[in-house]
């Protein structure tokens, strides 16, 4: 009976370690970004301008990164979300077994190929196509690196989509199909609206790995801190910054704290888009 | 069963614990009767200084050798101070910090130990092939924004940089861009390789690497001849043009040592001075000063 007991708290505490994780997270990323907000103020943050090793001065406005993340994950969303969701319809609804058989594997290994290896494809390939497509100087910009991106997300929007809409019930289709719809208007009309949340919980997961994505983007992207709303600049993302600078940044700087701060914002952003996604799911009732 | 299994489990846990407990006493061990040395300072030579103590104490088994960065003037500050026995620095000690190890009746003596010289590259169909110091200048800091400002073709200038943590970066802003800011616009690339696939890439690129790799890229780069402030000519960049001091964007990087090296330190600077030690120098991207 004891024994019970025992084996029950080690179990709670093996499911409650994220929870202590995202914890300790929070608390490690607040302790080394705490003293920027007393000796520079947290008012540098809030800045249009990012220069973090000057003679001059030291700038730590995250108003471009932001500006630079957003750019790049609208673009991506953009370009993703209808190539991967009528992706997600045709596999599941419309492909016949053998086309899906031979489908399925090459998304999943679009999913498994390392983000770096994808950025290297993105700086021979995709960039000098850009680059010539647009007549550019430099093929480095937000637009190669969102097309990248989008390559990154589809897998995932694809796989969740898919299973949100094999998941809807036969027997809706057949109702459906017995009052006389066709099978066109049975997928747009009646499965697609039912399989929703589940979409767009895919989307949001999309989004959330398109934000996180770093490798990639920091060497497609050019890395150029701008504020700007235009696909052809080059933009500077907020976790390309914290990737390239944080190796070499002196350990407890201004600087090292303002990246952490940057990191801060980072987790604020997908914290937001988690509950958004959890906000969707429960008003459809297919929160767990 | 279980139960058995979890016993299991923590007794190798204590094991593995213990284990590491015995180790570190056997490094203390031979950490007391070995000579241990610290080399601290320049950022940008911390991965030089690396390689040099690896090999070293391969070759010397006993010796422990700590590395630190830091910063040039770090490191020159506690040789003075005498945190450290062996400073690595990428400039030369200046008259003030003479006056304080002087006062303390230090005498730090210099070993240039590798030059490190940065080459300006541009497109290979680039009519441009020579630019000033003050040109450069103007290009990088985004105050010339245009090829035919410089002599060049009716073309954008499109200004490739380092990332802002590289040692490059700072010492090209510090001796090319008189400690002015880069402009917003200059595309920031994680590496060498990324930098001079974009130069080539780009008719209208301008950036700068070692020049270690400039030979390494061969044709698809043109490396630029530099003009100092005064000269006549400019100078192409050469292992030749960075010795005698003539190409004008490179510098030597030394050790320090407080008075004349004795022990192991004097082992590890001959060590630095040695074929071996140059041929590292060699590997890490910088010319060997012999």
């Amino acid at each position: 009976m004891r024994m019970d007991k025992f084996m029950r708290m080690v179990l709670a505490g093996t499911a409650s370690f994220s929870v202590l994780i995202v914890a300790l997270i929070f608390l490690f990323l607040g302790k080394e970004a705490a003293p920027f907000a007393f000796d520079p103020g947290l008012g540098k943050l809030f800045g249009a301008q990012w220069i973090p090793v000057s003679f001059q001065e030291e700038l730590f406005g995250i108003y471009p990164l932001l500006a630079g993340s957003s750019l790049v994950t609208l673009l991506a969303m953009l370009f993703s979300i209808p190539l991967s969701v009528v992706g997600a319809i045709y596999i599941s609804e419309v492909a016949q077994p053998v086309e899906r058989e031979f489908l399925k594997p090459f998304i999943e290994i679009l999913a498994s190929i390392p983000s770096v290896v994808l950025g290297f494809f993105g700086l021979v390939v995709l960039a000098p196509l850009v680059k010539n497509f647009f007549g550019l100087g430099s093929g480095l910009n937000a637009l190669t690196a969102a097309l990248l991106l989008a390559l990154m997300a589809l897998p995932t929007i694809i796989t969740i989509s898919e299973d949100a809409l094999a998941s809807v019930p036969r027997s809706f289709k057949q109702a459906s199909l017995a009052l006389g719809a066709s099978e066109l208007q049975t997928i747009f009309r009646v499965t697609v609206p039912a399989a929703l949340p589940g979409i767009i919980a895919a989307i949001m997961l999309g989004i959330g790995r398109v934000i996180g994505e770093t490798m990639a983007v920091l060497m497609v992207s050019g890395n150029s801190a701008l504020i700007t709303l235009y696909p052809l600049d080059s933009v500077r993302t907020m976790t390309a910054t914290i990737a390239a600078e944080m190796g070499e940044v002196p350990f407890g700087g201004h600087h090292y704290q303002a990246l952490f701060w940057v990191g801060i914002a980072l987790l604020l952003i997908t914290f937001v888009l988690n509950t958004l996604s959890r906000i969707v799911l429960k008003k459809y009732g297919m929160a767990q | 069963m279980r139960n058995s299994l979890l016993a299991i489990s923590l007794v190798i846990l204590l094991l593995g614990f213990s284990g590491c407990g015995s180790s570190d006493q056997e490094k203390t061990g031979a950490g007391a009767e070995a000579r241990y040395l610290t080399i601290k300072g320049s950022d940008t030579m911390v991965h030089l200084v690396s390689a040099w103590a690896e090999e070293y104490m391969r070759l010397k088994p006993g010796v422990e050798l700590s590395v630190t960065g830091g910063g040039s003037g770090t490191g020159i500050a506690g040789l003075i101070n005498g945190t450290t026995d062996i400073c690595a620095s990428s400039r030369s000690i200046n008259d003030r910090e003479k006056d304080l190890a002087a006062a303390r009746n230090l005498n730090p003596r210099e070993f240039a130990v590798a030059l490190d010289g940065i080459a300006i590259i541009v497109h290979p169909e680039n009519p441009v092939n020579d630019l000033s110091m003050e040109q450069l200048q103007g290009i990088f800091t985004g105050n010339i924004t245009n090829w035919q400002e410089v002599g060049g073709a009716d073309l954008p200038i499109l200004v490739f940089s380092r990332e802002s943590s590289s040692g490059t970066f700072v010492f090209f802003q510090e001796h090319v861009m008189n400690r002015q800011d880069y402009t917003p616009r200059a595309r920031l690339l994680p590496g060498t390789s990324a930098l001079v696939q974009g130069v080539s890439a780009d008719a209208g690129a301008i950036g700068y690497v070692g020049l270690g790799y400039v030979k390494e890229a061969g044709d698809t780069v043109k490396a630029i001849s530099v003009r100092s402030p005064g000269a006549e000519m400019a100078v192409a960049p050469s292992d030749q043009t960075v010795k005698d001091g003539s190409y004008p964007v490179a510098r030597p990087l030394f050790l320090y040592t407080n008075g004349e090296p004795q022990g192991t330190a004097k082992e590890f600077v001959d060590f630095a001075l040695s074929e071996q030690g140059q041929g590292i120098v060699h590997e890490a991207g910088y010319l060997s000063v012999q």
